[in-house]
């Protein structure tokens, strides 16, 4: 029975993670890594809600009988995912372009720049 | 004739969402022809957007709720499994899709002259269409997870927006910070959802609302919720991305900025009233309800304080109306709490008292009158920004004499933010300051000073910005073109309007809304 509940561990664990990096680390890099750890934990929870012991895919129109697992939270954490990669590039493409104004990545020293 | 108008009213939610979507990327290819076409394409394409707005929302408020299921056929099946997604207006829906409806076009009549300049301006419309598409997706759809895509399709596009000024380091910096908390919010957002789901096996906003018991795991989905779309409408512990996102996205993407803010304001208020208004209004829970609307009361007043406060010690003129919105928020979080603490439980069902009722009707009143005032200031700053290319408060002054119509704007945008009869600010904080008066009087001091203050702010603008000596290097000054001033007139002339008949538009569409919002049987009655 323990073993359903390594996946909910694993979910906090990769949260809690995601929002260590994002709070405590000053790299822009490893904060975008932050957010993309807090999104993983947040698809393994989905994933983990849809999962039904020996249950069968919801696509045979002959099947055995027996449960099928519900298509739901496969599909949101498929949408989920894709949004995920849009918000990831946006983000990493604004880092070039924070690096290419400051030359750093170090979120302590953006403070400044160019008042126009 | 008669047949089209009744179809497009039946299809209304689904195309008031898909028109801008599918404005959005024809634009790309539309300006290839020329900006010209493009510019008249996307100004037909809001006005129709608008238009199918302001249909929806006179249906609704004269027939009641209106779900539309995507697919056809029935909301539910087998009576308690709601399975489709579907789009359900009620009259707090509704009411918020008009704010929706007024500011996109706006901020598109303002872009035709202000972006004039910039290149890449196809990608600019497409990615204000989207933001709009976005924003009225959010307001319009009764399913939690689409909720959360919209929310997602806001932020890109906005994140995008806000970069606009690449050449500018704080420009992309305000972005970074922007998608930042976006990102967070929105992804405790989705794990709050999978609370519910995990469950309720629903993602429906009505038979989450109808099935709901108040079990820990709903505490904790409630806490995640209000943090993560009060981090999205800028309540002050988490609003520090507010100033920067409105002061460096450009003056006409800000407008729609203050639309998408609004809008996740308005999923706030639907988590609280509906998702968990049954529970609140058919069980007693009169210790839930005063813990809720004195948390929501601080946050409240810790706003407006910090805003107003804020606001007093900015030099910049955008980031200084940026504080004053978010003081404004606050005034709608105060009204809404309140309205909470009132909460009272006799005979199987709970009431908000007449003066709780009315602070509710304020609250959401306020919330169409903020996102006028607010973004009739900021077209003003960014219509100072193009004459005179400069934002600093210290350096600029005496543009009254070469920029008589932008100072009339201001001048109305001034006494409607700080709440001056005839402008629709005073309307709405009348009602606030009346009945949080009957409430609590100290609430009502705080928010009655806080307003002064807020005009001593702005007075101070104006005579630093506008009045004073002439300046050497602003006398090559000109008034703004024609269609920046007309966008800036059209809010204007909203603006005196409502200010003037306050009753008309509270009694025909504030108390509908006001209503719909306590009402959580009959949202949950539109789908089961």
């Amino acid at each position: 029975m323990m073993a359903f509940y390594v996946p909910y561990v694993a979910v906090v664990a990769l949260i809690l993670i995601g929002l260590y990096a994002v709070v405590f680390k000053r790299n822009l890099i490893k904060i975008v890594i932050g957010i993309t750890f807090i999104e993983c934990g947040v698809n393994l929870f989905l994933i983990t809600l849809g999962y039904r012991e020996n249950s069968t895919a919801p696509i045979y129109t002959s099947s055995q009988g027996g449960i099928m697992s519900l298509p739901v939270p496969q599909a949101l954490t498929l949408t989920s995912i894709v949004i995920g990669v849009a918000v990831l590039a946006l983000m990493l493409s604004l880092v070039v372009h924070i690096y290419r104004h400051y030359k750093t990545l170090d979120a302590k020293k953006l403070i400044g720049g160019d008042e126009e | 004739m008669n047949e089209i108008l009744n179809w497009m009213i039946y299809h209304s939610p689904a195309l008031i969402v898909a028109v801008p979507l599918l404005g959005a990327f024809l634009t790309i290819l539309i300006g290839k022809i020329g900006p010209r076409i493009r510019n008249v394409f996307v100004i037909i394409i809001t006005a129709i957007t608008s238009f199918l707005i302001l249909l929806l929302a006179n249906y609704v408020f004269t027939n009641g709720i209106k779900t539309y299921v995507f697919g056809g056929g029935s909301t539910s099946i087998e009576s308690s499994y709601a399975i489709r997604i579907l789009f359900e207006v009620d009259g707090m829906n509704a009411f918020i899709a008009i704010i929706a409806a007024i500011l996109p076009i706006v901020a598109i009549i303002y872009s035709w002259a202000f972006m004039k300049e910039h290149t890449g301006l196809d990608k600019y419309y497409t990615l204000i269409l989207l933001m709009t598409a976005g924003m009225l997706g959010m307001i319009l759809t009764g399913d939690l997870f689409n909720f959360f895509v919209f929310l997602e399709i806001t932020s890109i596009a906005s994140a995008a927006l806000i970069a606009f000024y690449l050449q500018k380091a704080n420009s992309v910096q305000a972005a970074f910070k922007y998608i930042v908390i976006s990102a967070i919010g929105a992804l405790f957002l989705l794990f709050a959802i999978a609370l519910f789901y995990g469950q309720y096996n629903a993602l429906n906003m009505a038979v989450i609302a109808n099935n709901i018991s108040f079990t820990f795991i709903d505490r904790i989905a409630l806490v995640v919720l209000i943090a993560a779309l009060a981090m999205k409408a800028g309540i002050v512990p988490m609003h520090m991305w507010l100033p920067d996102a409105y002061g460096r996205a450009p003056a006409s993407v800000t407008v729609v900025i203050i639309g998408t803010t609004l809008a996740s304001l308005y999923g706030l208020f639907r988590v609280l009233f509906t998702i968990y208004g049954k529970y609140l209004f058919t069980v007693d829970s009169s210790q839930i309800a005063l813990v809720l609307g004195v948390l929501i009361i601080v946050l409240a007043v810790v706003t407006i304080v910090i805003g107003v406060f804020m606001a007093l010690k900015q030099n910049d003129f955008k980031r200084m109306i940026a504080f004053a919105a978010i003081a404004e928020i606050g005034y709608m979080f105060l009204a809404v709490g309140s309205a909470l603490s009132t909460y009272t439980f006799e005979g199987g069902s709970a009431t908000i008292s007449a003066s709780g009722q009315m602070a509710l009707k304020g609250g959401v009143f306020h919330i169409f009158n903020d996102a006028l005032d607010v973004g009739l200031l900021f077209l003003v700053a960014g219509a100072v920004y193009y004459a005179a290319k400069e934002t600093s408060l210290n350096k600029l002054g005496g543009l009254a004499r070469n920029m008589k119509y932008t100072t009339i704007f201001f001048l109305i945008g001034l006494a409607a933010v700080s709440g001056l009869p005839p402008m629709n600010g005073f309307a709405s904080k009348l009602i606030i300051y009346q009945s949080t008066f009957q409430i609590n009087p100290l609430l009502a001091i705080v928010a009655i000073l806080c307003s002064i203050l807020l005009l001593a702010t702005f007075v101070k603008v104006f005579y630093s910005v506008f009045l004073g000596p002439k300046l050497p290097h602003f006398t090559g000054v000109k008034e703004v073109p024609k269609s920046m001033l007309l966008a800036m007139g059209i809010i204007a002339c909203i603006i005196i309007f409502i200010g003037l008949f306050p009753n008309l538009f509270v009694e025909n569409v504030v108390t509908p809304a006001a209503n719909a919002l306590q009402n959580a049987t009959s949202y949950i009655g539109g789908v089961l």
